[in-house]
């Protein structure tokens, strides 16, 4: 277990109820990521591997067992505080980068700067923050179908770093993208990882999960 | 402050535009259908009223047939019973203060024109009323015992032009009388006072003379100044006249205005309700566009959710979407209402004179 945990879990159970019977996505995991660690969470499809990280991502709530996060049990928040714990403390980067279409780059990453500051970003720190990923201004003021996979997934990891959260959770953030460009964002994880976040990888790629420095594996909903 | 919320609502308005468009038309249809049937209500009631208003300001006043007598004729056929000079006196202290008092000889007579023959009204009248109330379309006043002035609807039947002359009186019960028209009234219609459209009307004299009752009047007009008098008159004449016992009846029209009115209003509501239903209609469809939104957009709000916006903003972004569509057919509703309420008042009121009016 490490040291300085900031994500724990406690005999965390997720069954989905189905009219075929239930469906147990996760049976009683308990596990402990430490602060700054760059954990891969692996597994074959169908394993849990997703309904994992939406736990820890407050996406979902368990159907019993403890979530703790920054050492507060999500069971006793209310959807205001979960909601704000996502806006907050987590970042989360999709497979399917899950980008609002209606809005340009630029915006897209600006929406969680302004859910949390209420006021535009008067600092910079959207356009840095793109400029980092490698979107220049000018292809900020595009909106996402006129850009490459790559570049949404670019754009997705500024919005995912924008309110500086602790945490990075990316579920295949390289599924759909060349091996190049995995590889770039890959190590723009790792960079970020460096400076302190804490990064939980959800891949069935072992190219990718050799950039984390611990390996959990779940199977049938059990980690193994 | 830019809001990106609401920046979400407009662009997905403009996505989805025939859509967004449509469900505002309906709103538009709505508005302008119950503001237009509204605005002819508001019109109808004003126009009917101010053209009751002109007979609705007569107080008439006619004797009461016995006492505990029956109610008098509404500006109709004359009874024996009389109003004399005295009564007339008392009714005129009263009356003066509300208006122009006048008395009203009336018989109804034969007469002849030419070789035809009929049946007319003739009314006796002081020669400054007759000029006061009464306008003509042709000719003038009676200046002299033997010249008159006759209603339109009497002058079209007998061919009567000014300078045709009328035989008054059954020649069977004596000689007839010879009037000349030195003047054709303007139509009045219905009238609760003097109904001159198939009347001759005269001088008192020139009554008198035919038919004798010198100061035994058939009828006391009272003309208000204000219409609001009307109850106040009526109560004190009343009270005046009809405290030992029923001597005369008192009919004021504004009764008759007030039911008018309030019924008009009953008709305008009923109206406006079923325009308002096309109202509701397109508040079902704006709520249904909403609903497809919604579904539509479940990805965008879970997208939305879980980067970090709270329930309120999502709700936001819906409500702000309606509320655009909404007051987008509602402000066009209420400028085409302008327009096509005035083509609707105008189509079914005849007049727009009341318009513009508070």
């Amino acid at each position: 277990m490490p040291e300085d945990p900031i994500i724990e879990l406690f005999e965390v159970t997720k069954v989905y109820p189905l009219p075929a019977g239930d469906v147990i996505a996760l049976d009683r995991v308990s596990m402990a990521i430490g602060d700054g660690e760059f954990v891969a969470i692996m597994g074959p499809s169908g394993s849990g591997k997703s309904t994992l990280l939406n736990q820890l991502g407050c996406l979902d709530r368990p159907t019993s067992g403890n979530l703790l996060i920054g050492g507060r049990n999500t069971r006793e928040m209310n959807d205001r505080e979960l909601t704000s714990l996502r806006l907050n403390t987590i970042g989360y980067i999709f497979q399917r980068f899950n980008l609002i279409s209606l809005l340009s780059a630029y915006e897209n990453v600006e929406f969680p700067y302004l859910m949390k500051h209420r006021r535009p970003d008067g600092s910079g720190r959207v356009a840095t923050l793109l400029s980092q990923v490698g979107i220049d201004s000018a292809m900020a003021k595009h909106k996402p179908p006129e850009l490459s996979g790559g570049q949404q997934q670019r754009v997705a990891i500024a919005r995912a770093l924008v309110n500086d959260p602790q945490i990075l959770l990316c579920d295949e953030p390289t599924g759909n993208l060349d091996s190049v460009t995995g590889q770039q964002i890959m190590e723009m994880l790792t960079g970020l990882n460096r400076k302190g976040r804490t990064i939980v990888v959800v891949t069935h790629d072992p190219g990718v999960a050799r950039y984390a420095r611990r390996i959990i594996t779940v199977r049938d909903g059990r980690v193994a | 402050m830019k809001d990106i919320v609401l920046q979400l609502s407009l662009r997905n308005i403009r996505i989805h535009f025939l859509r967004s468009v449509l469900a505002a038309l309906g709103i538009v249809i709505g508005v302008v259908a119950i503001s237009s049937m509204g605005m002819m209500g508001a019109n109808m009631t004003l126009s009917v009223k101010e053209e009751l208003s002109r007979m609705a300001n007569v107080v008439v006043i006619t004797a009461a047939s016995g006492p505990g007598g029956g109610p008098g004729g509404f500006g109709g056929g004359s009874s024996d019973e009389k109003i004399s000079e005295e009564e007339f006196r008392d009714i005129q202290k009263i009356g003066e203060k509300y208006g122009l008092v006048y008395v009203i000889y009336r018989e109804s007579d034969t007469i002849e024109v030419g070789d035809k023959e009929g049946r007319s009204t003739i009314y006796g009248l002081d020669e400054d009323v007759t000029r006061r109330i009464f306008s003509l379309s042709e000719g003038a006043f009676p200046k002299s015992t033997s010249s008159v002035i006759v209603g339109p609807t009497l002058a079209d039947r007998f061919d009567l032009k000014v300078g045709s002359r009328i035989a008054i009186g059954d020649e069977d019960e004596g000689p007839a009388t010879t009037v000349r028209v030195v003047g054709i009234l303007e139509e009045r219609g219905m009238s609760a006072d003097i109904n001159s459209d198939m009347a001759i009307i005269g001088s008192e004299k020139l009554f008198t003379g035919i038919y004798g009752n010198e100061g035994e009047y058939d009828q006391v007009n009272l003309i208000l100044n204000d219409i609001n008098d009307s109850q106040k008159a009526r109560t004190e004449i009343l009270d005046k006249m009809n405290r030992k016992e029923t001597t005369v009846n008192v009919q004021d029209s504004s009764r008759m205005l007030e039911s008018i009115t309030s019924t008009l209003g009953t008709m305008t509501t009923f109206v406006m309700a079923i325009a308002g239903i096309s109202l509701l209609v397109a508040a079902t469809s704006i709520f249904n566009v909403m609903m497809m939104s919604v579904t539509e957009r479940v990805r965008e709000i879970g997208i939305m959710r879980s980067i970090g916006a709270q329930k309120s903003e999502v709700r936001r972004m819906f409500l702000y979407e309606s509320i655009v569509l909404g007051v987008v057919g509602a402000v066009i509703g209420a400028v085409l209402s302008l327009g096509i309420g005035w083509v609707v008042v105008l189509a079914m009121v005849g007049r727009t004179d009341y318009f513009f009016l508070p």
